[in-house]
């Protein structure tokens, strides 16, 4: 348990320098892309154009940019967008996200349960025909982007047989499309991944031995295979992850969803500068507890991985 | 003396892409209860495929017992459905696998590994569990078994481990004992140490053993009875004095000629050539392309079992009157 702490401990560290590194990689790029928030406005003059940036601090050299970024970061305060005028970055922040994270974890679920039983039953059947039917769906999934899936969708089961509303987000039904279009991608990796991993795990000793101990074959896959067929499953959940979350930008454009990817593509066309910093930084917070919590359940999976880091006992 | 197994006429194949394998061609063999049989021959000679028909753990498909019967106990087990035959594994008959590094599973406690098979069988509380755990964890010679039930295969050393293996084929009690190849990944000091525990642990529970070995030493030291398997078939079986004294067949022979002795003055000499393909096993013995003294006749017919003694059976030609004969006049000859 001692280490355990020391570990969560250092990681948090680890954590924080990451985050670090991210939001001034985003502030260098983000000064260095040409234009200004103000520049496609009509109306402005030179005066009120000066007077703009002064209000967003925008005329202060870099470095005291930077540092009233640091500043609103570690406050947790954005400060106002520039163009949605009324509104703080931590309002569209706690308006889009919901929705957005609504998205992504019913996504990863679906995905990771279903994947993982796909995987299973192939490997059970292996070279019969459920494995060559599931896997042969597995590489179209893995093959086509969700995008194009996400308009296939569409036009199929909202336009033709009329079964599932178009677009928005407002009851279950409306979440069935986008979901499976943006599921189908990490359901057929994980499947695929699954069945490899379970194959191998199947021809291990310790399998034998669990059925020479005459356990049912439900005990002998659940409790001894699945946990060690899991292992490669769970280290390239964090890329998933990665791959749902900027894969919800796309779907929520296509799908009209009122989620935080709008905001993110829109804040950088538009150099909203606070914006953009607010949802790269609250994005990859996000995307490292993931990532930390997939480490975490290796740990838990597999006792071989010790949460400290100096040696055994 | 009871008898607590019988093996007769038993086939084993496996289809594959190539062909069909026969694996067993034919076993015939019985255990008596506290008896230790060995079972020894080269790679793929059958040794172990018999051993897992016996527990039912063949695979099918590509695997299948074609043929034959495995009477345990007075019911035939080749018979036996699916289900019925879990009831059998680990309760009746266990096995031991020939390496500890990767028959415990590295995710789950030894504890939980150990008792896991009790608590399917056996109407038994947590806390009856654990005690019979601890008791067993004792009897293969392990220290603290309290707390290190609680910790996993990779805190314990190999030799360690194959107690532990030993100790989950042990805890139900059961009558027969399959132990395949249970010392060959083991280094010799600690092979020495299980042997010894699997002498112990017979004389205290009277369990019936079957060891998978192709190391002679390891039979020399725990076997009853032999059984020596060449290409699917039992080509020689008799009593540890019969085939460590007396090796009638030309492969028995060879295989105790390529044993290191300590000793020896002369170069170990190894059996020239490799064992038939199995895809089409030859119509009559097996060693012929092997055998130093093979004749016109064991190319083309399989030979007669003969008994030398009660205990001491040989399939090969050289017994026949006929063959003594003409040994004898060559013999003159030169």
């Amino acid at each position: 348990m001692k280490h355990m702490l020391k570990y969560i401990l250092k990681r948090l560290l680890i954590m924080i320098i990451t985050l670090w590194v991210i939001i001034t990689l985003t502030f260098i790029l983000m000064i260095n892309i040409p234009g200004s928030p103000f520049n496609s406005d009509q109306s402005s003059n030179e005066t009120v154009q000066a007077n703009l940036e002064a209000h967003y601090n925008l005329d202060q050299p870099y470095y005291i940019q930077y540092l009233l970024y640091i500043k609103s970061i570690v406050t947790f305060d954005f400060g106002p967008s520039i163009k949605q005028p009324n509104q703080t970055v931590n309002d569209l922040l706690s308006r889009g996200f919901p929705i957005s994270f609504e998205l992504g974890i019913i996504t990863i679920v679906l995905a990771v349960i279903s994947g993982i039983l796909v995987g299973i039953i192939a490997a059970l059947r292996h070279n019969g025909f459920l494995d060559y039917l599931t896997m042969g769906i597995a590489v179209l999934g893995i093959s086509i982007p969700n995008f194009i899936l996400a308009t296939l969708l569409i036009q199929q089961l909202a336009v033709n047989l009329e079964i599932f509303p178009t677009a928005t987000w407002r009851s279950p039904a409306h979440m069935v499309l986008p979901v499976l279009a943006l599921a189908t991608g990490p359901m057929a990796i994980i499947a695929r991944l699954t069945r490899s991993t379970m194959l191998e795990v199947l021809t291990q000793d310790y399998i034998k031995m669990a059925k020479a101990k005459g356990l049912s074959p439900w005990k002998v896959i659940f409790k001894h295979a699945l946990r060690n067929a899991l292992m490669p499953v769970v280290t390239i959940m964090g890329t998933l992850f990665a791959g749902i979350l900027t894969g919800t930008f796309v779907i929520e454009q296509i799908f009209a969803i009122p989620g935080m990817g709008r905001y993110f593509v829109e804040s950088i066309n538009q150099r909203d500068y606070p914006v953009i910093m607010g949802t790269t930084v609250f994005y990859s917070a996000f995307l490292i507890i993931m990532l930390f919590i997939v480490d975490v359940v290796y740990g838990i999976l597999d006792p071989r991985i010790k949460m400290h880091q100096k040696g055994g006992k | 003396m009871e008898r607590i197994l019988e093996v007769n006429d038993l086939h084993v194949t496996f289809t594959t892409y190539g062909g069909t394998v026969q694996a067993v061609r034919g076993v015939n063999f019985h255990l008596d209860r506290g008896e230790t049989l060995a079972i020894v021959g080269e790679s793929g000679c059958g040794k172990s495929v018999t051993s897992n028909a016996i527990m039912r753990l063949i695979p099918d498909p590509p695997g299948k017992i074609t043929k034959g019967s495995i009477i345990f106990k007075g019911q035939d087990l080749a018979a036996y459905s699916e289900k019925k035959m879990r009831n059998i594994r680990g309760v009746d008959i266990s096995m031991i696998f020939q390496d500890p590094m990767t028959a415990l599973n590295p995710t789950l406690t030894i504890g939980t590994q150990l008792m896991e098979g009790l608590k399917e069988h056996k109407k038994i509380t947590g806390s009856q569990a654990k005690q019979k755990a601890i008791e067993m964890m004792d009897l293969v010679g392990i220290p603290n078994p309290e707390e290190r039930l609680k910790q996993y295969p990779h805190q314990f050393s190999g030799g360690m481990r194959q107690r532990i293996v030993i100790a989950i084929a042990l805890i139900c009690d059961p009558d027969l004992l399959i132990a395949d190849e249970p010392t060959t990944a083991l280094d010799v000091t600690i092979q020495a140490q299980i042997l010894e525990l699997f002498s112990t642990i017979q004389e205290r529970t009277g369990v019936s053993i079957i060891l998978i070995t192709h190391d002679l030493g390891v039979v020399a030291k725990i076997a009853d009875r032999i059984i020596v398997m060449y290409a699917g078939k039992i080509i020689e079986s008799g009593s540890k004095r019969d085939i460590f004294y007396r090796p009638e067949h030309p492969y028995t022979k060879g295989l105790l000629n390529s044993v290191p002795r300590l000793d020896a003055k002369e170069e170990l000499k190894p059996i020239a050539g490799t064992p038939p393909d199995l895809f089409s096993p030859p119509k009559g013995c097996p060693f012929t392309a092997r055998c130093p003294f093979a004749m016109e006749v064991c190319d083309k017919v399989y030979p007669v079992s003969e008994k030398i003694s009660d205990s001491h059976q040989v399939d090969c030609w050289l017994q026949d009157e006929r063959a003594k004969q003409l040994m004898a006049a060559k013999s003159l000859q030169t």
